[in-house]
């Protein structure tokens, strides 16, 4: 099958999703209004409630749910054939994603702007924002972790990337200081910020000089460097102490001196990424040498296939995004269509193209199989394969392979560590807000809280190892940032379905998106936890059968608060709550 | 229109979205500058001594008209200055 095969049929789906599904949910279900006085008119500030274009909020907003975890998790779940990767992607963007980000986007419309878990703790109780705070810290960890790996590894592996990633700080403070601090554009800057970034890549392709390459300068792959590590230990270890040394200056200064610029210059990536593979695959056409199905002994796809791919089928991060800042921008209450269900499929497109790349990668399908030979080498390899992927596609726009390879994986790396610095960032806040609530004011101060949550994820990205030893064990914990992030989705689905219900709406279209992710969750998390990750299963992991377990925990509490809140509104009659939810 | 004019719109539209966020900010972080500058223009009615109220007087009249505004930003449903009924 061609590789533009399965990004029409997939794009096809994605446009009667959005002109039928979308449209019924927004006119049946939602009831959108074209006269309700959003909060960006109602409480207009100037700041951060405006009413914005609905092409631009709708653009904001896919740049900013966009990122690396819908590549890593698709070019991990082909591990089981292109086919169920493909169907939960399209499906599950189409029924579950858009539903999902879109509610949250009017729920948080309808309740002046408020936050997901704002809503939790109006809707529920202390006990469910407590509940949805400590998920959060879960998933904020996890990505923490996750993504520090992705960017040690691809530094290990990429080596040429490295001074592109690297240079792009200086020039993100500089367009700080220099054009964001005094309001003038940063368009022209950014490009010119860019423009250096790939000539540097393009430069320490060819040579090699250039090239920071850790491993070699411990005297290369195999060689004893200290402390019982060999040269590729000792170098996640050295980048995964820089970046983390990197995170917590980024995430306590100030965010226009850092943060925003480089934001700036990675919403460019976006572009030149997306623009890159989908030209690349209309001139080059690669066949999929990748099985359709495929079955394993090592690890089943049910219902595991479920949390590889969150981001890119449904994430729970969208919510936060949805309600956090898009709320306070809609012009109209009829926008949030566009910018909610689009934005989740925009999410969609960049996954299909992550699967195609892969699939499309090996010449024949023995070689696929060759390197997707079980989960573990699917989960560490998976990204390495995207990015020489990639780079294959990119021929078909005349860039010489090495080089494409190179620019892939800075736009990738670019990807990962705005993620990290956001989420470090976040993580603070979480600590602080969680320590405020058990009164632990010492917690709450910007280096402490900075201090623990830099020091957690540090010893969590280096605790698992695999037989590469210390610290290369990183992708162990993708499944976990997975379930994380779907419990995520699960309770804001249960907000929605609530809101639905106490309207007198048909819920179904949010509750049985809800039911599905919890009951995965649950199974994948029930059969990961005791049966291989528990001291007798065959895997055992401490570390992952204690936060799994966690996880667990977390998982069966949303179903009972489920539970009891359907219990009570059909015990107390549902217009009795009305008015403590809009 | 044009291709030039085409080319422009498309590149204030690109640019419109990238800097939504950073606008915020900036504005954002001016506003909490501005509040503070208010907390210290009516400190004396707050019960503060302030050792500049003569000259502050001066901009009440101009400062009274965002005064709503600004007690509602620091978390007060309500006027907190009896000689200030705004509300």
């Amino acid at each position: 099958m061609p590789g533009i095969g399965l990004a029409v049929i997939g794009i096809i789906i994605f446009a009667l999703g959005y002109l039928y599904y979308s449209k019924f949910i927004a006119e049946r279900i939602y009831r959108l209004d074209p006269n309700f006085r959003t909060p960006a008119h109602q409480f207009n500030d100037g700041v951060d409630f405006v009413p914005t274009k609905k092409s631009v909020v709708w653009a904001h907003h896919f740049t900013s749910i966009a990122g690396a975890a819908p590549i890593l998790g698709p070019a991990i779940a082909v591990y089981w054939g292109w086919l169920p990767a493909f169907l939960w992607v399209v499906l599950g963007t189409v029924f579950a994603a858009g539903v999902h980000d879109f509610g949250a986007l009017v729920l948080s419309v309808r309740n002046k702007g408020r936050s997901i878990g704002t809503l939790a703790d109006r809707l529920i109780g202390r006990r469910a924002k407590m509940l949805f705070l400590f998920i959060i810290l879960i998933l904020v960890l996890m990505v923490n972790a996750v993504f520090a790996w992705v960017i040690a590894n691809l530094f290990v592996t990429f080596p040429a990337s490295v001074l592109s990633i690297f240079i792009q700080i200086p020039l993100a403070v500089i367009i700080g200081i220099y054009f964001l601090r005094r309001g003038k554009g940063l368009l022209f800057p950014s490009i010119i910020a860019l423009v250096i970034m790939y000539g540097t890549a393009v430069l320490a392709n060819e040579i090699p000089a250039l090239q920071i390459d850790l491993v070699s300068y411990f005297g290369g792959e195999g060689a004893e460097v200290a402390f019982g590590l060999d040269a590729v230990s000792m170098a996640f270890f050295v980048w995964i102490v820089i970046l983390m040394a990197y995170v917590y200056i980024a995430s306590t200064l100030p965010v226009w001196k850092l943060l925003q610029p480089r934001d700036y210059i990675n919403a460019h990536q976006l572009v030149v990424g997306l623009g890159i593979l989908y030209l690349g695959l209309l001139f080059t056409n690669p066949e999929v040498t990748a099985p359709v199905t495929r079955s394993v002994d090592d690890v089943s796809w049910f219902p595991l296939l479920f949390i590889t791919i969150a981001c890119g089928a449904i994430s729970g991060f969208h919510s936060l995004v949805s309600s956090g800042t898009t709320s306070k921008q809609l012009n109209k209450e009829t926008d949030a269509r566009q910018v909610g269900y689009l934005g989740a499929i925009g999410e969609g497109t960049l996954a299909i193209i992550a699967i195609i790349a892969v699939v499309t990668l090996f010449s024949t399908q023995d070689e696929f199989l060759a390197n997707y030979s079980s989960f573990n080498a699917a989960n560490e390899m998976g990204l390495n394969n995207f990015i020489e992927g990639a780079a294959q596609l990119s021929t078909g726009l005349l860039i010489p392979e090495t080089i494409a390879q190179t620019i892939v994986a800075v736009i990738v790396v670019s990807f990962a560590a705005t993620t990290l610095d956001t989420a470090v960032r976040l993580m603070r806040y979480i600590i602080a807000e969680i320590a405020t609530e058990y009164k632990a004011y010492a917690i709450t101060k910007k280096h402490v809280a900075t201090s623990i949550a830099v020091g957690s994820s540090m010893a969590l990205v280096l605790m698992p190892g695999d037989d590469r030893g210390f610290g290369a064990g990183g992708y162990l914990l993708w499944p976990l940032f997975g379930t994380s992030n779907q419990l995520l989705a699960g309770i804001a689905l249960l907000l929605i379905t609530i809101w639905l219900r106490r309207q007198g709406r048909n819920f179904l279209v949010t509750f049985i998106p809800m039911i599905f992710l919890l009951f995965m969750t649950l199974w994948a998390m029930i059969s990961q936890v005791w049966l291989q990750w528990a001291w007798y299963g065959d895997q055992a992991n401490l570390l992952l059968f204690t936060l799994g377990a966690i996880i667990l925990v977390f998982a069966v509490w949303i179903c009972l608060e489920a539970y009891l809140l359907f219990k009570n509104d059909q015990n107390q009659g549902l217009e009795d709550d009305n008015d403590k939810i809009g | 229109m044009g291709l030039q004019e085409a080319i422009s719109r498309a590149l204030a539209f690109y640019d419109e979205v990238l800097s939504l966020p950073h606008r915020a900010e900036i504005k954002r972080e001016l506003r909490d500058e501005d509040d503070i500058f208010y907390l210290l223009c009516f400190s004396e009615m707050l019960g503060l001594p302030n050792p500049v109220s003569y000259y502050t007087l001066e901009l009440y009249p101009e400062m009274i008209e965002q005064f709503h505004d600004w007690h509602l930003r620091m978390g007060m449903e309500k006027s907190p200055l009896d000689g200030i009924r705004c509300c």
